[in-house]
């Protein structure tokens, strides 16, 4: 190997770092030149990140969502695939401005944990393993990216409506897309992480011969569910739209988040990675 | 080799004189012969819109030509030459290379940014140089302005902006609506500013367009214009679940539609976001309106405030395009200073002043050491051929020709003088 895994790491994050300044840069003075270098630099940045992570499969034997530096680098990796997606399909203006300022918080976060490979205890040792940490990780990041584009509707309406069209106006999409955007990005994360909780019920009767142990991450994984629940059933029964489901998915995303990094900082639970990665 | 402009515009003429002036498309040419048929004039251009008639002109004797030009334009439009100097203005040398960059810029439009100017000044400049009434001058020059406002669209933002009442409608129900295309409009009244939003949404690609008139007859009228359809006034709160734009201008002394109505609208339309477009003094929606989730709500003061945003940012850009501008004059300034004959001379006598020495320096050191007599007959030599090899071109340059600008730009390019080895 040329690279060990940790230059690897370093250097994705130096990639996501510059294209975070160019995508805030781009709220300032927005060109076609400057989009363009913020996704060669975070494509650059994904392609290194994606290496990494390879590389620690290779050397640990197992997919590297294991430690919290893992999964909190992985949450990242899924939000800039989600990105990707969606820059490809909708080309949204200043969407990168409102993501990738996540995307580093988040790689900055996994840089200061604990890097090293262990064996994965026998517990974790399954099929569902993989499947089960995805599918949570990817529904996060559909949850974080209605987050962003949640943001972006409350400014871009607070525009329309105060009818001060300075600012952002100009360069911010339109209301319907983001709205539509959110109900795409909430249906979806909420079809993953209702799927992550299947999967990790069946994987918890197989492994401890029980489906529900009333441990932190699962009850909390629930509230997180109940919440996105709440935002589609708002939105398809009661006609809701716009800035009150916008601001319902900046809040939904306030309880993912605690549910990731609250438990495991300040809840005992069995979904804590490796325990000593937190003191 | 001067630039000479004459003309006139907006700024200059009140629009009967530039109505008077504007060259019909069928008189371009013979007016372009007649023009060059004057014999200080060796280059002419001439750039004819409804808001400006200019003369571009490429002449040997500035105050003769001038004279000249604002002769033909009297006799060809047979206008008394003293009301028409009144209207018409002039500039040379550097304004005139200013003024040619600032209207394909756009920035002397009458409203600044407006992007037709750039085609209409490409279209008289082709028209001019397939009927070679251009050379390496105005060629340039105008070659060089169209870059220039390519540059300006580019690097400013200064034609962004919609800056009348019914494209801001526009602008502002594309920030609304992801895709006009499935979008329907209601015209409630009818009014100038209605119906140009209207027909101003329609080319932005609306799906359909209905016309709810007091009198319905107008109102086919109208839907037929707008390839619509019409329905009657007492019906357009119903249909109002239906369409998302909704342009107002009734003429009504109170409000046609209140904050309870738009709320019960809003019900049915299951939040589905709706765009009130009240065009009407006094406003026939409550503003209150604007307070409801999902409904957007402008009054004419709110258009009128986004233009005003608009002309405001297009002001800083324009700033911005002023300094472009100046850049690209000093530039052809330099380009133009390049082709004048006494530099093209120096730079020739400087080249074969080197390349003498340069030869002597190696003759001398083959020969070794010489008698006084020789070294000098070797030298007078050397300068002889040198002289005479430079006199012909050097008088050449020195004559006033009408082609001399091609004679030095050859002459440049041949002996290389433009490049440094």
């Amino acid at each position: 190997m040329i690279f060990k895994p940790i230059y690897l790491f370093e250097l994705a994050i130096t990639f996501y770092f510059a294209s975070m300044i160019v995508s805030v840069t781009e709220i300032f003075r927005g060109t076609k030149t400057i989009s363009k270098l913020m996704i060669s630099f975070a494509a650059i940045g994904f392609a290194l990140h994606t290496s990494n992570m390879i590389a620690r499969y290779i050397s640990g034997g197992y997919l590297p969502i294991a430690s919290l530096h893992e999964a909190t680098a992985f949450f990242a990796w899924c939000i800039i695939l989600i990105f990707f997606f969606l820059e490809l399909r909708y080309q949204l203006g200043l969407l990168s401005s409102f993501v990738m300022p996540m995307v580093f918080a988040l790689m900055l976060l996994s840089s200061v944990l604990p890097r090293s490979i262990k064996p994965l205890p026998p517990l974790l040792q399954s099929s569902w393993f993989g499947v089960h940490i995805s599918l949570a990780f990817l529904g996060n990041a559909a949850f974080a990216m209605a987050f962003g584009v949640g943001i972006m509707y409350l400014i871009q309406e607070k525009h329309l409506k105060s009818k001060h069209l300075g600012g952002l106006f100009k360069r911010l999409p339109n209301i319907q897309v983001l709205d539509h955007l959110n109900y795409r990005l909430v249906s979806l994360g909420f079809s993953l992480l209702a799927l992550a909780v299947i999967t990790g019920a069946l994987w918890a009767q197989s492994a401890l011969g029980a489906y529900w142990r009333w441990d932190p991450k699962e009850v909390w994984s629930l509230i997180t569910l109940l919440v996105y629940a709440l935002i589609l059933h708002v939105r398809l029964n009661s006609g809701w739209r716009g800035r009150k489901v916008a601001i319902l998915s900046i809040i939904g995303f306030m309880v993912v988040l605690f549910t990731f990094l609250g438990v495991n900082f300040l809840l005992d639970s069995s979904h804590s990675f490796f325990r000593e990665d937190i003191k | 080799m001067n630039l000479l402009v004459i003309g006139l515009n907006h700024k200059t003429a009140d629009l009967e004189v530039r109505e008077n002036i504007a060259f019909a498309d069928d008189k371009l040419e013979p007016a372009l012969k007649d023009l060059l048929s004057i014999e200080y004039i060796h280059e002419a251009i001439i750039l004819s819109t409804c808001n400006r008639v200019e003369i571009y002109t490429n002449v040997d004797n500035q105050d003769r030509a001038e004279d000249a030009i604002k002769d033909f334009i009297s006799r060809f439009h047979c206008i008394d030459r003293v009301a028409l100097d009144r209207s018409l203005f002039v500039c040379k040398k550097d304004e005139a290379i200013q003024h040619i960059f600032r209207v394909a810029s756009s920035l002397d439009s009458m409203v600044v940014g407006e992007p037709q100017i750039l085609g209409q000044l490409k279209d008289a400049y082709e028209f001019a140089l397939n009927r070679k009434k251009t050379g390496i001058l105005l060629n340039k020059l105008l070659n060089k302005a169209i870059s220039v406002a390519k540059r300006v669209r580019t690097e400013t933002r200064i034609a962004e902006n919609a800056v009348s009442i019914s494209f801001a409608a526009v602008e502002l129900a594309r920030k609304i609506f992801d895709d006009l295309s499935t979008n329907t409009a209601m015209l409630l009244g009818a009014g100038e500013m209605a119906e140009l939003a209207a027909r101003h949404l329609i080319s932005a690609g609306i799906k359909s367009m209905r016309v709810a008139n007091r009198t319905y007859s107008r109102g086919l009228e109208l839907a037929g214009q707008f390839c619509g359809t019409a329905l009657r006034f007492e019906d357009f709160i119903n249909e109002m679940e239906y369409v998302d734009i909704v342009i107002c201008s009734t003429g009504a002394s109170s409000y046609v539609l209140t904050k309870t109505q738009v709320k019960d609208v809003m019900k049915l339309r299951k939040n589905r976001p709706i765009f009130l477009i009240d065009i009407s003094v006094p406003r026939n929606i409550d503003p209150l309106v604007n307070e409801l989730d999902n409904v957007y709500l402008y009054d004419v003061d709110d258009l009128q405030g986004v233009i005003e945003t608009n002309l405001e940012q297009r002001r800083a850009e324009a700033a911005k395009a002023e300094a472009i501008v100046k850049e690209e004059v000093a530039a052809f300034k330099s380009w133009m200073a390049s082709l004048d004959a006494v530099p093209t001379v120096i730079a020739l006598r400087e080249r074969a002043e080197a390349v003498r020495q340069e030869e002597l320096v190696k003759a001398f050191n083959k020969l070794g050491v010489v008698e006084a007599r020789t070294e000098q007959v070797i030298k007078t030599l050397a300068n002889n051929i040198v002289n005479k090899l430079l006199h012909p071109p050097t008088v050449s340059l020195r004559t006033e020709a009408a082609d001399k600008d091609v004679l030095i730009e050859l002459i440049r390019k041949i002996y290389r003088l433009d490049n440094d080895e």
